[in-house]
């Protein structure tokens, strides 16, 4: 009797370690309330007013959106995957060592499901290999350098937007198409890797696209977040280039403005300013009419009139919350939370529930998705590096609407701005940008 | 030609800035024998105070020309609140305390008022053209620059004017001489040390906060925007001797000409130029250039 009350109880011991094992094992394909993000971006410091606080916004209404399923079609599913997400915003500043730190503090003690951000390229060249350490599904949003994937891959690391590279290849295409009396150039960038590589991809394709032209001898690496810029404004003054290059941002690029302006360098020059649509709202009457004006990419001011309802969604609804019109960081931001969403959202109907993060990763790579201002594709970095198009206009203040704008907006394709997979960028500028469909 | 009155020119402006701002870290240096990291906050607070009002004042409607003196009022504001808190509050408990600790402790102040700025302003840059664009510009060899700029070479030699004649020509400046010499004869003679200490303190922290305000409106007012200036304001100091207010206006003409010289003509090395020199100038003479002579006591 007793041997068969044992063997009773062994076998309904083991029925329920069966079923606990089937249970863990579904917990996958299970639906799931609440997903916990991380946004960081720059809420102190220099960088953040121009660059924090806009990605900031742009990533909390998307996110709401998402929340509450009132993002516009095909993207009016609520959640990610069904998951409501709880937002956690982190600043960024204080250097690339407290970053990796922070994101550990995140992923281990905080249980962050996915880390959406950063603006700093720093930032994101240290934390790429703790991120593959820690296995957990981080999507960069703004920083611009190539380094990321063109020299590693990476699992559980993403990029939505296009890199550094289209935004000077794009500037110098721009240059040749458009300024066609332009034939020598010279340079003021920060002194360190986002300055000087830009530099370096400008001044080479400008040498593939337009070989006549030629660089000054003299160009300007002032450190970074020196402010001012006055004996810089008088060399680049008195040297004969008809055009200045510059990939400044932040208060750099705010300083470099009204110290120019007050000189008259943006009178006497053409001058491009890569990352300038970041300042064009902050600075509205005090942008200088006729700079070349980028935007890292189809987004802010160079995109404003684009009438998708993507687009105006995003802008009318950033503008009703935060009064002004969104900037490129802010789009840069949202984009990288629609393309988690919509990763997310096509791991569970393939996997017909909620996600595990390998399925997620898998829906990711390579994706091609309709983002609010333009069509991203994860076509470089083995389907985790996103190409994207990139244009240029030039500064218009509109006195009729009381706000800045741009005239004689160009844009490029994605295929003519970016590099063929595989390719390094400079490799490629040098190698006559062969592949690019201009 | 053009090319050498620009670089003069352009040597002599940043130099005012220089200038403008190390003299009061010097000032205090010399009397007080303190290294005050917090003189970047006063630099900074200047800068943002300024840049506040100056806003405030001109979307209200008030003319342009008010911005000087906003500017002027933020400086002495900034310096008297924040000096007489900084020394009264702190610094007077530590003066028999080791150099070392109060220049920790004044490094610890810096980052808490760095943090207090971001609760008080926000994390916005602000901007305060208004100044700049009243005076607007002026053809000058060849290349148009903006008067307000140069408005900055005429403060800097007021501010030498007036420390060299308070210094030399006034009794307060005797005063002062004999404390940088020897304290304890001081008091013995019947000097208020005390008095001459917080004095010093506030003038160092109007002159930082003069700095700030001044500059403001030329560029973005942003959080922590004051470091950098500061860690040159110590090249200036070390290159001219501490304490030592010419050698201040020489360590700050010889690095703003130097810096202007390398930007155009090589500019490969504006970086290094800098500290290039403090360093010649360490291994030659370690005390500086123009460092006050020390009496030898028995």
């Amino acid at each position: 009797m007793q041997k068969a009350i044992t063997s009773n109880r062994i076998g309904t011991m083991l029925a329920a370690a069966a079923m606990s094992v089937a249970a863990v094992a579904a917990t996958g394909a299970q639906a799931k309330d609440a997903i916990k993000i991380a946004v960081p971006a720059f809420l102190s410091g220099g960088a953040a007013g121009p660059f924090g606080v806009p990605a900031r916004n742009g990533a909390e209404i998307v996110i709401d959106a998402i929340n509450k399923g009132t993002l516009p079609a095909p993207y009016n599913t609520k959640g990610f995957a069904g998951a409501t997400a709880s937002v956690d915003f982190i600043d960024e500043s204080g250097g690339s060592t407290k970053q990796v730190a922070e994101y550990r503090n995140l992923v281990q003690k905080r249980g962050m499901d996915v880390v959406i951000g950063y603006i700093s390229s720093g930032s994101c060249v240290a934390l790429a290999p703790v991120i593959e350490e820690l296995k957990t599904l981080t999507v960069l949003a703004t920083c611009g350098t190539p380094r990321i994937f063109e020299d590693h891959s990476w699992k559980y690391t993403f990029r939505t937007m296009g890199h550094a590279t289209s935004d000077n290849v794009a500037a110098a295409l721009y240059v040749a198409s458009d300024l066609p009396d332009v034939n020598t150039y010279t340079g003021i960038n920060q002194n360190y890797a986002w300055g000087q590589d830009s530099w370096r991809d400008f001044d080479l394709t400008m040498q593939q696209v337009k070989p006549s032209s030629k660089a000054s001898d003299k160009l300007q690496f002032p450190k970074i977040f020196a402010g001012q810029y006055g004996t810089e404004i008088s060399a680049l003054s008195l040297d004969k280039s008809d055009l200045v290059h510059s990939s400044f941002w932040g208060g750099d690029l705010e300083a470099f403005i009204f110290q120019g302006a007050a000189r008259g360098l943006y009178k006497k020059k053409k001058v491009v300013l890569t990352v300038g649509g970041t300042a064009s709202y902050r600075l509205g009457k005090k942008m200088p009419d006729g700079v070349v004006l980028g935007a890292r990419g189809p987004y802010g001011i160079l995109v404003r009139d684009r009438k998708t309802a993507l687009n105006e969604w995003f802008i009318n609804t950033y503008k009703n919350r935060y009064g002004t019109y969104p900037s490129g960081p802010a789009y840069q931001y949202g984009q990288a939370v629609l393309a988690t969403k919509i990763a997310f959202d096509k791991a569970a109907a393939a996997a017909g529930g909620y996600p595990t993060q390998d399925q997620v990763i898998d829906a990711f790579t390579g994706m091609e998705f309709e983002s609010f201002s333009t069509t991203v594709k994860m076509a470089l970095g083995k389907g985790h590096q996103a190409i994207t198009e990139n244009g240029y206009g030039i500064t218009k203040y509109d006195s009729e609407e009381g706000e800045p704008g741009v005239t004689d907006v160009k844009f490029f394709p994605a295929e003519c701005v970016m590099p063929p997979e595989g390719v390094s960028s400079v490799d490629w500028i040098k190698g006559g940008m062969k592949g690019a469909k201009c | 030609m053009e090319t050498l009155i620009t670089i003069v020119l352009d040597g002599l402006q940043y130099s005012s800035y220089l200038f403008i701002v190390s003299v009061g870290l010097t000032v205090i240096f010399g009397v007080m024998k303190i290294l005050n990291v917090t003189h970047a906050s006063f630099f900074t607070w200047g800068a943002y105070t300024a840049a506040f009002f100056i806003g405030k004042f001109s979307e209200m409607g008030w003319p342009d020309a008010f911005g000087f003196v906003i500017i002027f009022a933020s400086a002495a504001v900034v310096g008297l609140v924040l000096g007489l808190l900084i020394e009264r509050g702190l610094l007077r408990h530590m003066y028999e305390r080791d150099e070392v600790l109060i220049v920790l402790a004044t490094f610890g102040l810096f980052l808490m008022l760095e943090d207090l700025i971001l609760l008080v302003f926000g994390v916005n840059p602000y901007f305060a053209y208004q100044p700049m664009a009243l005076l607007e510009s002026v053809e000058v060899g060849g290349i148009t620059r903006d008067v307000y700029g140069l408005t900055l070479i005429g403060l800097a030699a007021l501010v030498a004017l007036a420390c060299w004649y308070g210094q030399n020509r006034t009794k307060w400046g005797k005063l002062l001489i004999a404390v940088i010499y020897d304290r304890e004869m001081s008091e013995a003679m019947g000097i208020n040390v005390t008095v001459v200490y917080v004095v010093t303190f506030v003038i160092g922290a109007v002159l930082g906060a003069l700095g700030g305000a001044y500059i403001a409106p030329t560029v973005s007012v942003t959080p922590g925007f004051g470091v950098d200036v500061i860690v040159l304001s110590f090249a200036v100091v070390v290159i001219g001797g501490m304490g030592s207010i010419p050698g201040a206006l020489i360590g700050s003409i010889l690095v703003g000409l130097l810096r202007a010289l390398a930007v155009h003509k090589l500019p490969e090395i504006e970086l290094f130029v800098v500290f290039a020199v403090m360093a010649i100038v360490l291994v030659f003479r370690p005390e500086g250039l123009f460092a006050p002579a020390k009496p030898r006591k028995i």
